[in-house]
Parts: C-alpha cells; structure tokens; sequence
C-alpha cells in the first residue's frame, strides 16, 4: 500500500452511499485498489468517466472532498516462506506485531486452474475422528464444509481436525470471528506447537462485515503459492462462510441489485465455486484442501447459502446435537464425503466401506425402531438390540470427542456388530465376515 | 472494414462500447487489454453503445481500452478430430495449454492442423450438391465421419473437382464446387459455425418414433427416452445427478457421446478424463473417450462462457447428426447456464422474471431443448441429437422457474429424490413422479412391442401400477400399524419392493449389474411380475415378508450375475422352485 510519486489526488466526491463512493476519475482500471479519506475502496464500477468505489470499512463520516487516491493495482498479497506463523488482516497487514511480509507480490483472486491438468485427489487425511475417518472420509484436495447450527462448537471440531491432519501447512480464514474465538484459535495453534506451520486472515466481529470478502481471496492466495509454488500440502480453513456470504449480500444490496433467493446475490453460486474450487490436487504433488463451515439456521439446508454451498463442495458433514447420547456427532445420514470411495479400501483396511454401510444401515433401523417407539407400537428382540447399539455407536464412533486411528474404528465396529447382532443381521459380504467377526456376546 | 469502439463503462463483465461503424447482436469482438485480447459477445446494442459481455475476468480493464469488432457470432470450427477432444466453453482446446493455471486471453486452437486424414470421396464431379451433402470421408477412431457442403452454402451447387482418395490435412482442399452464379468455392474438411444458430440441412424433423437404449433399467424399462428426444434429471445435491449422467454417458446406446460440464465440480470432469480412457464402450469394445467430446466449463471458470458451453455441445452434436450418427448430448447442469443468464440480465438492469431470472428463461430454454430431435437428411438417412439435461433445483424445490421451464420443454422427466438417496435406493429416480411422454405415442408403443415384446407396453404400466399401490399401503400400514392391515395389504406393499429392489435400484458400481441391455431388462421384469401374479396364500404378515425378503435376496443376486450364465440360471431355478412350491 505504498504511495508513489506524482499520484493524482482526486477531491470532488460526487455521491456518497452507506458503502460506496463515485467522483470522475480518468485512467482508473477495474477492480483497483484506492483510498478514500485513507480507508481502503476497490474500484467496482466505471461508466461514462464516474468511478464508483466500494469502501471496505463504510463511508460513515466521509466528506464530499475527502481525498481519492488510486493505488494502480487489484489487492495484493506479498507470498514468501516467512508468511507462515503469521497472522494478518483482511488486507494481509500483520495484526501479530511483526514486520511486514516482504516476497512477490501477487494479486489475489488469480486464475483457475486448468481443469484438464488437475490430478485425481487419492490421498487420505486421516483426522481420528470416526464420524469423518469411518463414515465420511476426507482426501487431499477436497472441498468440505461444517453444516452446523449456530451454538455447536463447529470451530472447535475444525481447529482439531486441522492439528490431528498431517499436511505441511494449514491456513485460517476466519470471518466475523468473535474475538474469543479468534484467540481460541490462536491458543489451540499455540498450545499445539503448531504456529510456525500456521498462517491466519482474521477478520473480527468488530471489524467491518465487506472486508471479509477479501479473507478467502488472501487465504487462498497464500495456499497457493505453498501449493503451487512449493509443492506442499495445505489445508485451508474457512469459518464461517455463511458470514461471507452475509457480506455479499449487503454489497449487492447497496449497489441496487436485485436479489434472488433469500436476499442473496443472484451470483452467489458463482461467487462461492470461485473460492471452493481452488482446492485441487496438482500434479507435482501439492495440493489444497479446504475445510469451511457454513452455519444453519435452525438445520434448514434449503437456505440459499448451504444450498448453494450443497451443490458446489465434495460433500458436507453434517454436525447435530445426539439427545439420547448427550454428544454432538457427526450425522451419517445427512453427511457424505463424496471422494470417499477414492480412498476407503484402497487406502485404508479391506473391510472399510462394508463395515461403513453395515454400521449406518443397522444405525438407520434404530432410528426406524424409536419412531416404532414413539407412535406406540411394540418394538421386537431385534428394535430393542438396535437401540441399545445405537447408543453405544453414537458415543464410541460418531461422537466429535473420538481420536481413534482408522483401524481401530474398524474394529470397534466388528465389536459392536458382534455384541448386539447376528451375522446374518448385518449383511456383510461372507468373505469378510470369515476375517474379521468377533463372537462376544 | 471491421469496427472498431473504446471502453466507456465497466461493471464486473459487462462492459460498455462506444462504438465506430456498425455492429450486429450476438457479434464477437475483443476488448485490448495490454497484450491481451480478451473475447467478448454483443448482448445488447443502445444508440452508440454497445453492450459487451466479456468471457473472461474484467481486472484492469480501463476506460478508453480500444475494442474491434469480428464481424460474426460466436463460431466453432467442425472437423474431424472433434472427438477426445476436451474443450472449454469457447472451444479452446485445453490439452494444448500448457500452464496449470488458465491464462487470461490465451486461446488454443480446437482442431489439430497437421494431423493427416485419410480421405475417400463420396461425391463426383458434376454432382448437383446443397448444404450438408457428403462429398467425403474419413475415418476418426472408428467412426465414418463425413467431409459436408458447408451448412453455411445457400443453394445449389456442382461438383467441380473434389481430392481423390488420399491423405489430407483439415485445411487442404478437398473439393471445389461451383455455384448457381458460376463462381468457384474452394471447400476443406474443416467449416464454422455460429453456435446459437441450429444447423439445418436435414429434410424434416418426424416425431421420435424409436428407443434410445440407455442401459439403466428405470429409464429403459419404465419411462424410456426416445432417439431424439429429451429428458431432464432434477434433483436436490447429493441425490446422484452426476452419477445417473456417467452412467448413461458410459452405456447410452448412441455413436458419439457430448457431454458439457456446465458450471460444476472441477474433480467431476477429472473423473472423466481419468476414467473414459480406460472405460470399454459396451456397444462396441472400443475405448469409451474415442466416442466423447467433453466441452468443460466449470463453476469457476468465466460465468458467460456458461451460456456458450451448452450451444457450443449441440452445435458439435448436430454437426455428428447431419452425418447419419446418433448422438447423445448430456449437460450438467442447465441451472448454472440459466444462473448465468441471470446474473447478466441483473448487470443490464433489465426488469426481472421470478427469482430474478430474465423473464424469457422459458423461451431460451425451449428454444434449446427443440434443437434435439431425430431428422432425415437429404440422402435418406436418419440422424439423431438426443439431449438429457439435469437442473439443479434451489432448495430441492421442484417449483422454482428453470425446473418449471425445463419441464415445459423436455418430453421425459426423471426426478430425483432426497428421500430415496436417503435411502440409499440409487439411481433416487422418483418411479411415480417421473414420466416419460414417448410412451403416449402410438409409434413408440407399437417400436416396443414389436422390439422387446408384444405386450410390453402394458407390462410396464402393470408395474407402475404396482408401484403406486404399495406406496398407497404403505402409508395405511405406518398409520394402522403391521396387525391393524390384512395381510393382502402386506403382499401388495412387498410386491412393489420387490419391483424397486429388483427393477428400479441398480448399482452403478457393479460391472454387471451397471449395464442392463433391454432383452434382459424384458426377461426380468416378466419374471418379477410372473411372481407378483403368483397366488401365495400367506397365514401372516411375517411369512409374506419373509418369503419376499428371500425372493428380492435371490433376484438382487440374478442382477449380478451374468445374464444366463450358471450362477444366474441357479438363482433363477430357485425362483422358480419357490414359484411351484407355493402352489
């Protein structure tokens, strides 16, 4: 954000709005940057010799001669090894004290990669938590968010997955952050020994709402360079997305656009893919894994934003409140990796996706079984064995507390199926029932 | 003299012109940017100003930026070598670019130039020829394709000279053909187009009158889509559009194979690069990535090249069809293209349809969908484009306007369900809700019947009628409880499981069970309602869902087995054990 020699300052200010300022300008390029006043605007409109800028921070208490001046380039984050351990702003300024990043500097929100030279994602990120490892596996190169309510402790889960995954480096964005969430984060990195692996965008609640539109830009940016640029592999973490998208919408609404669905931006799936498809598997070995989460409003997944989000991640993992068991788990009906099936069994053991189906499908039954229950209708042997199964499944594998590796998972659930049922219950295939049943009833 | 204009306005894409000279709708130019050039089309043209729609990222664009003007639509080129191909949305070849990441204004040629084609000629000298004709061909992969009279010519031309039997490359001459004005016109084996313009040369357009095979067992058996026809799959995320569309991309019974990523997972289209390669088309042992032509614009790539990669596939499938070839033109997903017109109608500030879509989204897409169909060409053989879109509702919900202007414009629907994923019943094909219109015409009925089996028609609606009965106990049974129903309404209830264990649940990932030609598909469905007919006497509700649990067990182990082979006829024996036991 340096200021050059002979800038021209503009000082004719010829509307103002809540988020957006227009003055005639010449020789302006779309999506530059400027200051107003010294805060920093984007260019995001140019017609007929008037500029409109988009003030990141609001135009509360700007005058009608505040002082413009362009600054000649899109946003721009400075990309070298010393950015990591280092937390920044939305604007990729430190907030941690230390000096400005120096390295190449590289525009954010670059090109996309092309399709065609994208590898298959096939490695496992294994996250010892059974409701991912088991029944909804990550890999490499994945896209996945969170759906989760509000007061689930969706940041937690996210913080731990990222210290339990084995990449080299793990980026945070974080947008409307709380301030206690925030300094959660920068604990848990620091309790774990991990900062110097960790690179953090925050942006706080007290900050302003359309600066977070830069965060996943910057995070992104940084992954890239990691990913690219030094073949690393880096997971990206984004919270909370539904905030980001709340953002957009405000900026769309303040240049009069018209809405679609639920008051957002008719772009907004474009403007969601744009972030969620940087995540790739190269082909010299890096990768970007990204990692987000998407609040609910009271579980409803038809809202435009995780539906939008639904249609454009590889999955989502669904986080619920379990009342019988009292834990938050990973739900497996509505969860679903969809690259799963790239690495369960291949690898991990054999049985994985066999145990997986079983496990879910006799999980399913129990559900059945307390309806059965709850319309008062007489439950059998077999209800009343599912129940009590469910239970023990829900608190040993699905619960977010777990830290098991993927092998144990698989043998805690040939323990369950052998305690509460028949072989013949569970309908494995025979060849892995000979290998691995356990008679312990 | 081509024109030329000068950036006045920038709003995301859509930029401004002021332009020198004239200018025609839809007209390609580039807007200079540095040393790039980037492509742009003419959305909307007001007194001195045009409006562009750029396709690719507008960033540092500036007022006064110098723009020139083409002087014609959006085109692609048409040539042998489209196959295997893997194209973007403006037909940019994407395996001749060489960074991994997509550089602005870098265009790649879609047609390979030095490659040599061994030609035959088809025409002679002193043939009265018109658009379309086939003067030539050559062999791509395995297939005939044919060097045509242009679509472009108008009129009636003679065959001056054309190249003898030999080894060509697209751009060396290959006939010339004089016109009605007597002058010369040189033809090569490669012609442009203009995408959003359908291609004619064919000599009418009858009603589909036959089936179009695609190897899933709920579309061919029970709402079947006819070779020309349409159909669209909507469904909520996670119910198995994209898997339903590989599946029948990977077995549809059609000579070429389009499939237009439209505004979705990059790691999709991967699957296909990495897979077709390897996959054997069943129809005829060959690789399955010699018949398909991918044009791939996913959802981060330029938003307007969306509406461009849908046009760019039909264009290349009708291109095939004016051959004599079937085609198949898969596109996932019409949502984002029609997301994408919206997002421009918003720019224009032009008064919005519901959701903000543009109020004509209905006519664009019918528009489309009718550029499918089977035709009769000149020389009296038949072509075909048969198109299968998916929509992805928002929300799931099937109410919302391009599920509502799709199913004004496709003759077969095929709905997806959230509850049936849920349940792991894949392909979720709703079996009531979806329909296929094809079997109300009285030519397709009398095709199958005399195809498959003279009383098809009404096997198939027997079992839909089933269908709709167990639903209907179902819900009498969850109500009333297993003992508050008589036990007929037991045996009705587990007639229709069996109907969707056996006929309409397919897997995907079994080898066998994937692909279900119609003689097999025939064989079975007569033998799941053989078993429906059969009178059991069951003492109890229990036995009756035992004795059908084993039935569907043992028929789900037919569906794996190779069709007629020893497991298969073992499974069948036991089947028809329990048939005469019963009685």
């Amino acid at each position: 954000m340096s200021s050059n020699a002979f800038q021209r300052i503009y000082t004719q200010l010829e509307s103002i709005t809540k988020a957006t300022v227009s003055l005639k300008a010449q020789g302006v390029s779309n999506d530059e940057l400027a200051t107003v006043a010294g805060r920093l605007s984007q260019v995001v409109k140019v017609k007929d010799g008037v500029v409109t800028l988009q003030v990141f921070s609001g135009t509360e208490g700007i005058p009608t001669d505040a002082d413009v001046v362009f600054l000649g380039e899109p946003p721009a984050l400075n990309v070298s090894d010393d950015l990591a351990g280092r937390f920044f702003n939305a604007y990729g300024e430190p907030i941690d004290g230390g000096p400005a990043v120096e390295g190449q500097r590289r525009h954010i929100g670059g090109p996309s990669v092309n399709p065609y030279k994208r590898k298959m994602p096939s490695e496992l990120i294994p996250t010892g938590i059974a409701g991912i490892d088991l029944n909804n596996t990550l890999v490499s190169g994945q896209k996945i968010p969170f759906f989760a309510d509000p007061d689930q402790p969706y940041n937690q889960v996210m913080a731990q997955v990222a210290l339990r995954a084995d990449v080299d480096k793990i980026i945070l964005g974080g947008m409307g952050l709380s301030n206690d969430d925030y300094l959660y984060f920068k604990h848990e990195f620091e309790d774990a020994g991990a900062l110097s692996k960790i690179i953090s965008f925050v942006n706080t609640t007290d900050q302003p709402p359309v600066e977070r539109l830069l965060i996943p830009d910057m995070a992104l940016t940084a992954a890239e360079y990691f990913a690219v640029d030094k073949n690393e592999k880096v997971l990206v973490l984004l919270t909370d997305m539904t905030l980001y998208a709340d953002a957009l919408s405000i900026v769309s609404n303040r240049m009069d656009q018209i809405p679609s669905k639920d008051s957002m931006p008719g772009s907004l799936y474009s403007d969601l893919a744009k972030i969620y498809e940087k995540a790739v598997q190269l082909p010299d070995g890096g990768s970007i894994t990204i990692i987000a989460v998407t609040t609910l409003n009271d579980g409803d997944i038809t809202h435009a934003i995780p539906d939008n989000t639904g249609y454009i991640t590889e999955g989502q993992l669904f986080l619920r409140h379990d009342t019988d068991t009292g834990k938050v788990i990973i739900d497996p009906f509505r969860s679903l990796s969809r690259l799963k099936q790239h690495v369960q069994g291949k690898k991990t053991r054999e049985d994985h996706s066999q145990v997986m189906n079983a496990s879910v499908r006799l999980y399913s039954d129990a559900q059945n079984a307390k309806t059965k229950l709850e319309n008062g209708f007489d439950l059998s042997d077999y209800d009343l064995r599912c129940l009590e199964y469910a239970k023990e499944y829900a608190t040993r594998l699905l619960s977010i507390d777990v830290n098991i590796s993927t092998t144990e998972m698989l043998d805690t659930g040939w323990e369950l199926f052998g305690k509460y049922f028949s072989k013949a219950e569970t309908g494995i295939k025979q060849a892995m029932i000979d290998k691995y049943w356990k008679d312990n009833k | 003299m081509k024109s030329t204009g000068i950036v006045t306005g920038i709003i995301s894409n859509l930029v401004t012109v002021r332009i020198e000279g004239h200018v025609s709708q839809n007209e390609i130019c580039y807007v200079k940017l540095g040393d790039e050039r980037l492509m742009a089309e003419v959305i909307k043209v007001s007194g001195k100003n045009a409006f562009v729609q750029v396709y690719e990222s507008t960033r540092g664009l500036k007022q006064g930026d110098t723009v020139e003007f083409e002087g014609h639509m959006l085109e692609v080129s048409l040539g042998p070598g489209l196959l295997s191909s893997c194209y973007d949305g403006l037909q940019n070849n994407l395996k001749t670019m060489s960074d991994v990441f997509l550089k602005r204004g870098e265009y790649t040629d879609p047609l390979d130039h030095e490659k040599k084609w061994q030609f035959i000629p088809i025409a002679n000298v002193g043939d009265r020829v018109i658009a379309a004709d086939w003067l030539g061909e050559v062999k791509e992969g395995w297939l005939p394709h044919k060097i045509m009279v242009p679509f472009a010519f108008k009129g009636e031309y003679t065959v001056k000279s054309i190249a003898g039997e030999g080894e060509y490359t697209i751009d060396d001459q290959i006939a010339v053909l004089t016109d009605a004005q007597g002058e010369d016109h040189k033809v090569t084996m490669v012609q442009k187009w203009p995408v959003k313009v359908a291609v004619g040369g064919y000599v009418e357009k009858p009603r589909p009158y036959r089936i179009m095979e695609t190897g899933v067992r709920c579309i061919d058996t029970l709402n079947p889509i006819a070779e020309g026809g349409t159909g669209f799959i909507p469904g909520p995320f996670g119910c198995g559009k994209t898997v339903l569309q590989h599946a029948i991309a990977q077995q549809g019974d059609a000579d070429i194979i389009v499939m237009a990523a439209c505004g979705e997972r990059a790691n999709e289209v991967v699957e296909i690069f990495t897979e077709f390669p390897e996959l054997i088309d069943p129809h005829t042992g060959r690789k399955l990535i010699e018949r398909t032509t991918i044009i791939c614009n996913t959802s981060n790539m330029p938003v307007a090249a969306r509406e461009a990669s849908v046009y760019t596939a039909m264009t290349i499938c009708e291109y095939y069809r004016a051959m004599g070839m079937k085609a198949l033109l898969l596109a996932d997903s019409t949502s984002r293209w029609a997301q994408a017109l919206r997002e421009m109608s918003n720019r224009l500030e032009e008064l919005p349809g519901a959701d903000a879509f543009p109020v004509d989204l209905s006519a664009i897409i019918s528009n489309f969908y009718s550029r499918a169909g089977i035709v009769s060409l000149h020389n009296g053989k038949t072509g075909s484009v048969t198109f299968i879109g998916t929509v992805s509702p928002a929300g799931g919900n099937m109410k919302e306007p391009v599920t509502e202007s799709t199913k004004k414009a496709a003759r077969c629907f095929y709905c997806l369900e959230q509850a049936r994923a849920d349940r792991k019943r894949y392909p979720a094909i709703n079996p009531i809700e979806s329909y296929s219109k094809y079997l109300e015409y009285p030519e397709i009925i009398s095709y199958l019947n005399n195809k498959v089996n003279p009383d098809w028609v009404d096997k198939v609606n027997k079992a839909k009628n089933l269908v709709l009965r167990g639903k209907e106990v179902a819900e009498q049974i969850n109500i009333l409880g297993d003992d508050g129903v008589p036990v007929s309404y037991h045996e009705q209830y587990w007639k229709s499981e069996l109907i969707d264990f056996v006929i309409l649940q397919q897997d995907a990932f079994d080898k066998i069970d994937a692909i279900t030609p119609m003689n097999r598909q025939e064989f079975m469905l007569t033998l799941v309602l053989e078993v429906c007919d059969h009178k059991f006497n069951f003492p109890s509700f229990e036995d009756c869902s035992a004795k059908y649990k084993e039935i569907i067990n043992i028929m789900r182990q037919m569906n794996y087995s190779e069709f007629h082979g020893g497991a298969f006829n073992k499974y069948l024996e036991q089947v028809k054990n329990i048939l005469s036991n019963e009685q």
